[in-house]
């Protein structure tokens, strides 16, 4: 299934990369066309092109859609009490749709609402720190020098591959032995100080050229001046595009508070999400997704607004 | 204790920074040069954190896997015990057991990740209606907390009720597959989900490297009459191999250590069916709770991910050079 499905739109884009009308088109938004031929030529191309781009555009249009179903299926299910989810055929758009779920989520026994605000409250202190300490050092690595900057560079360089989950069972033993398992800030603590943030900030301030510090320090302004009044404020797209990185990873951290939280309520959301069960100790399909549903929001919301932003973070992290 | 450190670090740290640097001085170093402490105290608050959270731990875990050690016991129950950790993974069958796993779901899920994610970047680097949005909602199940989606897959893929089944069956499938409830099934529903929620990143970094594609050549392949698969060879793909690489990397990486959709939905079930080596690492660790062990099975496994990703970035060097 897979083999026909991809085939075909691989063969489709060769296509469209051997025609250079096509290619201009498409990448009107982004660069400069060839932008060449006759009048009577383009307007013909130009219809052409139309016709192209909705026949090329509908079907994949519908294969989004396929692909976002199970997120229209969350919706609907958080709109019905629990007997109905399973109701055989499945009903996409509830007779009486049942609100009580969101409230109940909301405002019910086990509410959302208090590990919606461990979730922030985490996510914001570690945007913080990771984005103050990341930048320091990272700008340290990249403009000044000092002696064993080589060195411990090559030790950040060395644990960047490490996965976290082999660090999971010594920092649970300190945070047992500190009194800080089951409290936020074992989660909050090792995501104030990165080494893939570093890694960001340095590549990003490597880039920049040296002279502006050379220049600066001529005149007499000292190393913080020349941070934070030349440096860093060039750097804000970058510092941003890490501030939405280590966000969303904060927000969907799964595992981290799994192992380091024991008391729900301590629960962050992802937690939070699972405390929705019926009478049996079954998940209560209705409640559980309209809470999905309210921890999608917040996400949601900082994709569409820093769309950009976020995936120049992503193909530029990709790219460090 | 070095926790309260860290935490008082930063502040003193830049304030110290901020006061020493004002001082003027210069003697014996060129004047654009600045004091060699300056660059420390920059370092200080990262570097401290690092060492406290990463370092140290990173030595302990280290330290960990020779000894036979459970946190009931109190350290002083930690007991020296060698190599005989590593010797009783190498004899451990979950331990292979879960290899053999680990090796199977990263090696389906990362190819058809990169096949999906490259086809969709070909297919939505065109000039299509409302493009950016159409974009967007392929990423969109990347960016969805792991919870969310592994409830919604979980009811979705219910043998009887579910959406999935009830689709295939009206299709007039039979011997509906019975996915996270089976032994044999619940691998590649798991596979179905990483894929559906992974696609979107690698079709995100192809596109972006899409934009680099050299345009002028698909020109002169056309003139010489080159076909769309020809010049999809011949051009596209070379210039996206570099990608291609980064993303079989990433995406390894990533999946390999796949963790959070196996312990919410099948608890490495049904049998160890879906028991990847990172969920056998968490197994050990916190249900168990055999510490020494534990931090024996992920050094092992770390290692073992760690040469696969030399091996690969050899490959690609290798290749890079012949062309």
């Amino acid at each position: 299934m897979t083999d026909t499905t991809t085939a075909d739109p691989g063969g489709q884009a060769a296509r469209g990369g051997a025609h250079p009308g096509t290619r201009a088109g498409a990448q009107a938004g982004a660069g400069p066309g060839p932008g060449t031929g006759m009048a009577a030529r383009q307007a013909l191309r130009r219809r052409r092109d139309r016709v192209r781009r909705w026949s090329w555009g509908i079907p994949m249009w519908l294969l989004a859609l396929l692909f976002l179903l199970p997120f229209a299926w969350m919706i609907s299910t958080s709109l019905k009490p629990d007997v109905e989810a399973f109701r055989i055929p499945m009903q996409w758009i509830p007779d009486e749709p049942r609100w009580e779920n969101y409230t109940e989520v909301l405002f019910g026994e086990s509410s959302i609402l208090i590990p919606f605000g461990s979730s922030v409250f985490v996510a914001t202190l570690r945007v913080l720190g990771e984005l103050t300490t990341a930048t320091l050092a990272g700008y340290a690595f990249a403009k000044l020098r000092f002696p064993g900057r080589g060195k411990v560079f090559i030790a950040y360089l060395a644990t960047s591959l490490i996965p976290a989950q082999l660090l999971l069972v010594p920092r649970f033993v300190y945070f047992e032995k500190l009194s800080l398992y089951d409290t936020l800030w074992a989660l909050i603590l090792p995501g104030m100080f990165t080494v893939l943030g570093t890694f960001l900030m340095r590549q990003y301030f490597v880039s920049q050229p040296d002279e502006f510090a050379e220049a600066a320090r001529l005149d007499g302004a000292n190393e913080l001046q020349i941070f934070f009044r030349i440096y860093l404020p060039n750097a804000l797209s970058m510092i941003s595009a890490l501030a939405i990185l280590t966000f969303v990873w904060s927000w969907n951290d799964y595992e981290t508070p799994l192992v380091f939280l024991s008391t729900p309520e301590n629960y962050t959301l992802p937690m939070g999400l699972t405390s929705f069960t019926d009478e049996n100790g079954a998940m209560a399909a209705g409640l559980s997704m309209a809470a999905s549903v309210i921890s999608i929001v917040p996400i949601l919301l900082v994709f569409l607004i820093f769309q950009r932003r976020f995936v120049r973070a992503m193909t530029e992290s990709a790219l460090k | 204790m070095a926790i309260v450190d860290t935490r008082d670090e930063p502040a003193g740290a830049s304030a110290g920074a901020g006061t020493r640097a004002r001082r003027p001085h210069r003697t014996g170093r060129a004047p654009s040069e600045p004091r060699p402490y300056v660059g420390w105290l920059f370092v200080a608050p990262n570097l401290l954190g690092v060492l406290a959270f990463t370092f140290i731990p990173l030595i302990s875990v280290v330290l960990l896997s020779f000894t036979q050690w459970n946190l009931v016991s109190g350290f002083a129950g930690i007991e020296f015990v060698a190599l005989d950790n590593f010797l009783a993974v190498f004899q451990d069958p979950t331990f292979w057991r879960s290899l053999v796993i680990t090796i199977v779901y990263a090696g389906v899920a990362v190819p058809l990740t990169l096949v999906v994610g490259l086809a969709l970047a070909l297919a939505l680097n065109r000039d299509i209606p409302a493009r950016g949005l159409l974009r967007a909602a392929f990423f969109v199940p990347y960016i969805v907390n792991i919870v969310a989606i592994g409830m919604t897959w979980q009811m979705l893929l219910d043998p009887e009720a579910g959406l999935v089944n009830q689709a295939l069956g009206a299709f007039g499938a039979e011997d509906l597959p019975q996915w996270f409830a089976s032994s044999n099934w619940a691998l590649p529903a798991l596979i179905l989900v990483t894929i559906w929620s992974q696609a979107g990143y690698a079709n995100l970094i192809y596109l972006s490297a899409l934009q680099d594609a050299p345009t002028q050549l698909y020109e002169a392949a056309r003139i010489d009459g080159a076909g769309r698969w020809a010049s999809f060879r011949a051009i596209t793909w070379p210039s996206l191999l570099p990608t291609t690489v980064f993303l079989l990397v990433t995406l390894f990486v990533g999946i390999s250590q796949t963790f959070g959709m196996i312990a919410l939905i099948t608890n490495g079930g049904p049998g160890d069916s879906t028991t990847t080596l990172s969920f056998y690492m968490y197994q050990t660790s916190f249900q168990f709770y055999r510490f020494g062990y534990a931090s024996a099975v992920g050094l092992v496994t770390f290692i073992g991910i760690f040469v696969i990703m030399l091996l690969m970035w050899r490959a690609q060097r290798g290749r890079a050079l012949h062309d």
